[in-house]
């Protein structure tokens, strides 16, 4: 068979945003992927340039619809390490148990996703069941199922009663029982095995050298972990491990998901149990002083950093969002040449794409060879919809 | 069953095409129904496959550009009647009226025009995605088909008869051949799911390749056709499972009144026909999909070896107990 072009994308049941690939196909196997981000580019860099601290987190928090959390707390960090503040230890716990309830929201929406690019969908609505009651909780300390608006600059806006914390031990025990039987799943049920073992292939120099961040680079072997490594929040008071596997496939990935569901879990239950006793609030003062500051956070995705300038006023000069998913994307480019067309969108979602939060703009030299976003050699095509948009401004 | 007004009857009305347009469509509501409570969900209410095939006939048709609009009319029809003709030979109340000697070949190559017809609308459509879905349609026709076949075969060198309905009376005087063919029997249910395009041989319709394969032009009344083309199959392929392997709607003994035995032979239809589904379900909810490259690995290093070792079995049988 000549070659194809399959198009995926910008709508296509595989994908839950907008994003376009096309594939160039030589029959079944994949020679070749153009990659077309930014086709959702929204532009709130700026719009956070332009609302004062209190403002900015529930726009950052809109960034992403699952590592919502991660955005305005990667913020908050940054903005109060400049503000020279320190939040009380009870908002750092709480705002560590919402980052692992998400986390853990994720992976297990995450699961499902994988599981249904195969197409064993009971795994799917498992897995989304079994999420219903990590959403459960996050509602009834938020107030939200997405959006939980917990962040203040200078901690958090609520508290958590008893109640609230005896109702979230109380659930903690049948999610145990349901991760330990994913993990069951994953390791022994032939179905997932026979799809996700060696596929999509990537050894741990290839990580390294395509600058794969989250999962996805443990998964491969590279023992990094921004809660441990620059630790934040209560990461460094709270016995947990980093999870990593030297599979390198999509079946080395799932592992490192649901191994960290069960460290989430882990997590969750040491601060609601340790929960130290005081305010939740500190008073942060109005405007920030002059400097610049590069917060890093592990979102569920990954590496999440915000690069923020203050100018001395009560607005950022500048955001610069740099989304996991957007380092992850190079590597799933290279993993997906040689692979079999069938494998495609396993491979993709192998990284836990978010596409809106990734559409930034990308510069790319067309006239040249150097292109910031990829390597040449990797043969991929960033065609961005945001350099497009940057070379018609005079 | 001589009189031709009863004949008629028997094609068009019970148990031909009305009773089988129902039960299809009653089926295709069980399995969605049994694969949801495995998943932990509702499912959908009775008379859901109903209402969406009538929703479906009254949609707007759209033609693709530069499609055969004839062709593309014609293909969903000649495939419904292929199945649905299958059906009038196997044995549902009693044996068939219009059997014949040999029309196990003639409802097997009946069951094979439904993927034909796919592999045909798929490379009609000028769309890229059913150009793949049909050509994998056919690939995976030529993986599953030889053990299918095979497997289906092997009751016919048993019981000595190319006749489905004899092959159900030999079974009443000796013993349902799923006991005598096990092997034989789970061949033939993998070679119905795969025929059929459920999970884990769902390839051609991979929903997060290929969107429907090649479906996914198909709109209005060419998709209600195709739709229930698959779950008229899905009655056709148990129904031919359940005659050939579990006895069919034959009581070994004769109960007095004939309108008794009758009934008693319906029931045991429906049971045998909802057992053979309820495999099939399970096997839909508990796979993933493969991919076309490990089906042909399986298909042809496993299933196929398999069949044929039932083929093997079934000669030596044969050999040992019916040669004097």
């Amino acid at each position: 068979m000549p070659e194809v072009v399959v198009p995926i994308g910008p709508q296509h049941p595989a994908l839950k945003e907008p994003v376009n690939f096309r594939v160039i196909a030589d029959g079944e196997k994949i020679v070749r992927l153009e990659l077309d981000l930014s086709y959702n580019h929204r532009g709130i860099e700026k719009a956070a340039e332009q609302r004062n601290f209190i403002r900015i987190l529930p726009l950052l928090e809109r960034v992403c619809g699952i590592c919502s959390h991660s955005h305005s707390t990667v913020f908050a960090k940054g903005i109060e390490e400049i503000m020279g503040i320190e939040i009380p230890p009870r908002a750092r716990y709480i705002r560590t148990i919402i980052a692992e309830l998400e986390r853990m929201h994720s992976h297990l929406l995450w699961l499902g996703v994988a599981a249904h690019e195969i197409g064993f969908n009971t795994l799917f609505m498992w897995t989304w069941r079994d999420r219903e009651a990590v959403q459960d909780t996050l509602e009834e300390m938020s107030g939200n199922r997405v959006h939980y608006n917990m962040n203040e600059i200078g901690g958090v806006r609520c508290d958590l009663t008893p109640v609230q914390v005896e109702a979230a031990l109380a659930r903690l025990p049948n999610l145990e029982e349901r991760i330990k039987k994913y993990m069951d799943m994953v390791n022994s049920e032939e179905t997932l095995l026979i799809r996700f073992r060696g596929v999509g292939r990537m050894s741990k120099a290839e990580a390294l050298k395509f600058g794969a961040v989250g999962p996805t680079a443990r998964a491969s072997g590279v023992d990094y972990d921004a809660r441990r490594d620059d630790p934040y929040l209560a990461y460094a008071e709270v016995p947990w491990n980093v999870v990593t596997d030297n599979q390198g496939d999509v079946y080395g990935r799932t592992r490192v998901r649901v191994g960290e569901l069960w460290e989430s879990i882990q997590i969750i239950r040491f601060c609601l149990e340790n929960l130290p006793a005081g305010p939740v609030r500190t008073d942060a003062p109005k405007n920030a002083p002059k400097g610049e500051i590069f917060s890093r956070y592990e979102a569920p995705r990954g590496e999440l950093a915000h690069y923020i300038r203050t100018n001395g006023t009560d607005k950022a000069e500048r955001v610069d969002i740099r989304s996991p998913t957007l380092a992850n994307w190079t590597s799933v480019a290279m993993c997906l040449i040689n692979q079999n067309l069938a494998d495609l969108p396993v491979i993709v979602a192998a990284i836990d794409p978010c596409v809106s939060c990734t559409c930034r703009m990308v510069v790319v030299n067309q006239k040249g060879s150097t292109n910031k976003t990829n390597s040449p050699d990797t043969g991929v095509a960033v065609r961005d919809l945001g350099s497009r948009l940057s070379r018609r401004r005079p | 069953m001589t009189d031709p007004v009863l004949i008629l009857l028997y094609i068009f009305v019970f148990p031909g095409f009305f009773f089988l347009f129902a039960y299809a469509l009653f089926l295709s509501y069980l399995d969605r129904k049994i694969a949801a409570r495995m998943q932990q969900r509702v499912g959908p209410p009775f008379w859901q496959p109903f209402a969406d095939f009538i929703k479906m006939l009254g949609k707007e048709v759209i033609n693709p550009d530069g499609v055969d609009v004839k062709v593309f009319d014609a293909i969903p029809l000649v495939a419904l009647a292929a199945v649905m003709t299958a059906f009038i030979y196997v044995p549902v109340i009693g044996l068939s009226p219009v059997a014949f000697s040999g029309d196990l070949v003639v409802v097997l190559y009946l069951m094979t025009l439904p993927t034909l017809a796919l592999f045909l609308l798929g490379w009609l459509s000028r769309n890229i995605f059913s150009a793949i879905g049909g050509i994998r349609a056919v690939t995976q026709l030529f993986i599953y088909e030889v053990p299918f076949f095979l497997a289906l075969l092997t009751p016919a060198v048993m019981a000595g008869s190319w006749s489905i309905s004899e092959i159900v009376v030999w079974q009443q005087h000796n013993l349902w051949l799923v006991f005598l063919q096990p092997i034989g029997f789970v061949v033939a249910l993998i070679g119905l799911q795969a025929k059929l395009e459920r999970t884990p041989f769902d390839i051609p319709e991979a929903e997060t390749e290929i969107v429907a394969g090649p479906w996914t032009e198909l709109t209005g009344r060419r998709l209600a056709l195709m739709h229930l083309t698959s779950e008229v199959s899905l009655v056709t392929g148990s129904a031919l499972i359940a005659a050939l392997f579990l006895g069919g709607p034959l009581l070994p003994w004769t109960l007095s009144p004939v309108w008794l035995n009758v009934a008693a032979g319906f029931g045991l239809f429906l049971a045998k026909t909802l057992a053979v589904l309820l495999i099939l379900s399970s096997i839909t909810v508990a796979t993933g999909r493969l991919r076309i490259d490990q089906l042909n690995d399986i298909g042809w290093k496993y299933i196929a070896s398999v069949a044929l070792v039932q083929v093997g079995i079934v000669l030596v049988i044969n050999y040992l107990w019916v040669t004097p």
